[in-house]
């Protein structure tokens, strides 16, 4: 009976958190127009319902009522296979994810503001990510399309190079929480923001964001999609839900990247001020994550897009060293004050 | 041979595809014979401009070779022309370069002009200025949106967009047309500048400047931007004149040749400007010579309205223009003069002319063979798109597939005009 109960539980959360992060990605694509279109002097859509708020409706729809294309000459398996591989990974690293600091008490029942407090949350969620990798290069290779096949090789060499100096940054708040949990470091970073990892890991920080973008494959690192050149890189060849399940990956992950950011870096659910605390951590959290989420797409209105060997130069000579010199130093301080 | 064999021999096998690459594999594996992969772009690409064909041989993603395919946008102007008058040819050359329809206008009738050798009014050289300047503008304007769209700013293409849009709207007001205008006529212009034009023109103008340090704030400087432009798609002065380049793409290699300098046409030697020029002719050089002559246009067009005299817009010639709209609906005289000239058009003395007009691009020349009468014998057109896409290999080897449309767009290649 009990056991049931917590598998209920369980369940109710996993629906909660997947339900919360796909509504989220579906108005996050809404959001990126409306703010793409704001500082571009535009409208961005306003035909479906009260200011185009049921646009992401429709596109899902859309997609979800096209036809579903395979090329011949493409590996059907693996080409099937291929966005179901980029979209798990992008979804189950929430798992670990603590959104807030109380657990909800029904009777006897407690549900945590987690669904799993996992003590090697960090390493699970990189480990996930580099899966990801793993589907679009298979979706590049098997759609039998020549640009499709360089988008899916430049992304795959992206992906590897730019998860190292990542990883490298987050050693910095792991050796300071002195855990690979989540729910650690967030604690850790308890009472007011001058204790957050930022303000002693800046460096670290502003790697992890350069990285996460690049992870993320958006502006100015969507060079595996760059449309003015190859088309709309590995997923050129998909279509209808195949499409939009890639789709619904890349934004799933641009808001994993910023969970991530936000409990390493900006304290997770924690309040900047003490007398700010009675707005609940819930609310702090997302708050934080919509402020990172609108610097990506800040970003993308902004700047203009690298080449692939500026893109390599720039993560293995720059970013790695920086990453490198960051944990050695993060290391040798903190053996030293303890 | 019965209908079953023939349908017998078509048949596939089911994943042909794939069993190509097997025996592929197997007929390579052994030899280890290494081939440069083979890349076809376009006609139907997002950012080929139009409908331009590239064959990319590439090591990586290191092109050894671009051959480019044109011609699917080819409508035969040329011949078309020999079968029109001269005034039913105006709206042909619209359509060669659809984006400065204004500026083809301007070229070819001057070319006509110089065969008739009639003088043109004041106020009409002054006028034909002022709206070659604002198309040189809105020309300008959209080479710097779709090259920073290219390499992925994507909202400098907005802000290039909202300025070229006022332009357009003044071009609507001037000609009733926004985009295939047939504004300017042999001895003239079709209407006057009203005072309206004058003012909104004059408003643009003050804060125009303003503008282009807007989108130089997200470029000029970043380095990325930089990182993009620099060093690439490099073309000394030497080669440059050799491949017969012109305009920008000549300027950026430090060749100073403007044919409103050299050869001053319009009323550009009566106004204050210079001519940019480049040091090295990479893609930053060109970039930054188009973002100067919209500064230097917009000087030009300022000084033009501010000395812009009174008088007639077209020279008056009964044989080649209409007589005033208000006698034909008059005067019976007027209206049969009106009617022959609409019909028939008019006549051209015999002759050949070569006449090279300055226009966003580079030197659109007009070569027109003329045995009397009221159709061309032979026109032929030099577009410089299609002069500088036969630079476009020089240029391109070498670099990578990610610089191929940036290369691209450095020439400002309006496949319209390349093709005819």
């Amino acid at each position: 009976m009990d056991i049931a109960i917590q598998i209920g539980v369980v369940l109710f959360q996993i629906v909660l958190v997947l339900g919360g992060v796909l509504t989220h990605v579906a108005y996050l694509t809404y959001a990126e127009r409306k703010v793409l279109s704001d500082m571009q002097d535009r409208l961005g859509p306003m035909e479906v319902g009260p200011h185009g708020l049921l646009q992401p409706l429709a596109d899902g729809l859309k997609l979800f009522f096209k036809e579903d294309i395979i090329p011949s000459g493409a590996n059907k398996i693996i080409f099937s296979a291929a966005p179901i591989l980029v979209l798990v990974p992008a979804l189950i690293g929430f798992a670990v994810v603590p959104f807030g600091r109380d657990s909800l008490q029904i009777g006897s029942i407690e549900i945590t503001p987690y669904i799993a407090d996992l003590n090697i949350g960090v390493l699970y969620i990189l480990a996930f990510a580099s899966i990801g990798a793993y589907g679009i290069l298979l979706g590049g290779w098997a759609s039998n399309s020549k640009y499709a096949l360089l988008g899916g090789l430049r992304s795959a060499a992206q992906c590897i190079s730019y998860e190292l100096p990542l990883g490298l940054a987050l050693v910095g708040p792991i050796l300071l929480a002195e855990s690979l949990s989540l729910k650690t470091m967030t604690e850790a970073q308890g009472g007011g923001f001058w204790h957050w990892f930022i303000i002693v890991q800046p460096v670290a920080f502003v790697i992890y964001m350069i990285c996460a973008i690049a992870e993320t494959n958006r502006l100015p690192f969507d060079l595996p999609e760059a449309e003015s050149e190859l088309v709309a890189g590995f997923f050129t060849e998909y279509s209808g839900m195949r499409f939009s399940l890639f789709f619904l990956a890349e934004y799933g992950n641009m808001i994993l990247v910023s969970c991530i950011a936000v409990v390493a870096f900006l304290g997770g659910w924690q309040a900047p001020f003490s007398f700010l605390e009675f707005i609940p951590p819930i609310i702090w959290f997302l708050a934080k994550i919509y402020f990172l989420l609108f610097f990506y797409i800040w970003l993308r209105a902004t700047v203009p897009r690298l080449r692939f060997d500026q893109l390599m130069t720039f993560c293995w000579k720059v970013m790695l060293p920086l990453a490198l010199v960051n944990a050695l130093v993060t290391s040798i301080v903190k053996y030293i004050v303890t | 041979m019965s209908m079953d064999e023939t349908q017998e021999e078509i048949i596939r096998p089911d994943h042909y595809g794939d069993d190509d690459f097997d025996t592929d594999l197997e007929r390579t594996a052994p030899k280890k014979r290494v081939e440069d992969l083979l890349l076809n772009m376009g006609p139907q690409h997002p950012s080929t401009h139009g409908v331009l064909r590239i064959v990319l041989e590439m090591e990586g993603e290191i092109i050894v070779k671009a051959t480019p395919y044109l011609g699917y946008l080819h409508r035969g102007v040329e011949k078309l022309s020999e079968n029109s008058t001269y005034s039913q040819i105006i709206p042909l050359t619209d359509r060669l370069d659809y984006t400065c329809s204004m500026t083809n206008n301007y070229a070819f009738v001057r070319a006509v002009e110089k065969l008739l050798q009639v003088e043109i009014p004041e106020r009409a050289e002054y006028v034909r200025t002022i709206v070659a300047e604002m198309q040189r503008l809105a020309g300008h304007l959209f080479w710097l949106g779709t090259q920073a769209l290219d390499i992925g700013a994507m909202t400098v293409f907005f802000y290039t967009f909202r300025e070229r849009e006022v332009l357009l709207d003044l071009f609507e007001v001037l000609c009733g047309a926004r985009l295939t205008m047939s504004y300017y006529r042999v001895g003239g212009v079709d209407r006057d500048l009203t005072k309206e034009i004058v003012d909104r023109l004059y408003k643009f103008l003050e804060t125009f400047p303003e503008n282009v340090d807007e989108y130089n704030t997200l470029l000029e400087t970043n380095r990325i931007w930089l990182g993009r432009t620099r060093d690439i798609a490099v073309i000394s002065a030497k080669d440059a004149v050799s491949f017969g380049l012109t305009g920008p793409a000549l300027r950026g290699s430090g060749v100073n040749y403007d044919i409103r300098k050299a050869e001053p046409y319009g009323v550009y030697d009566k106004v204050e400007w210079e001519v940019p020029l480049g040091k090295k002719g990479d893609t930053y050089d060109r970039y930054w010579i188009r973002v100067e002559e919209m500064r230097q246009s917009a000087k030009i067009i300022k000084q033009c309205l501010d000395q812009l005299p009174e008088g007639p817009i077209a020279v008056d010639l009964p044989t080649i223009t209409y007589p005033p709209r208000d006698k034909v609906t008059t005067d019976m005289e007027s209206l049969i003069h009106h009617f022959m000239i609409a019909t028939e058009g008019f006549d051209v003395p015999e002759g050949e002319i070569y006449c090279g007009t300055e226009v966003p691009k580079g030197e659109l020349g007009f070569y027109i063979v003329s045995q009397g009468g009221n159709k061309p014998y032979r026109l032929r057109i030099r577009p410089p798109s299609f002069i500088h896409m036969g630079a476009f290999e020089h240029m391109a080897r070498g670099y990578m597939v990610s610089d191929i449309i940036t290369i691209f767009g450095t020439y400002d290649v309006v496949m319209g005009e390349c093709d005819r």
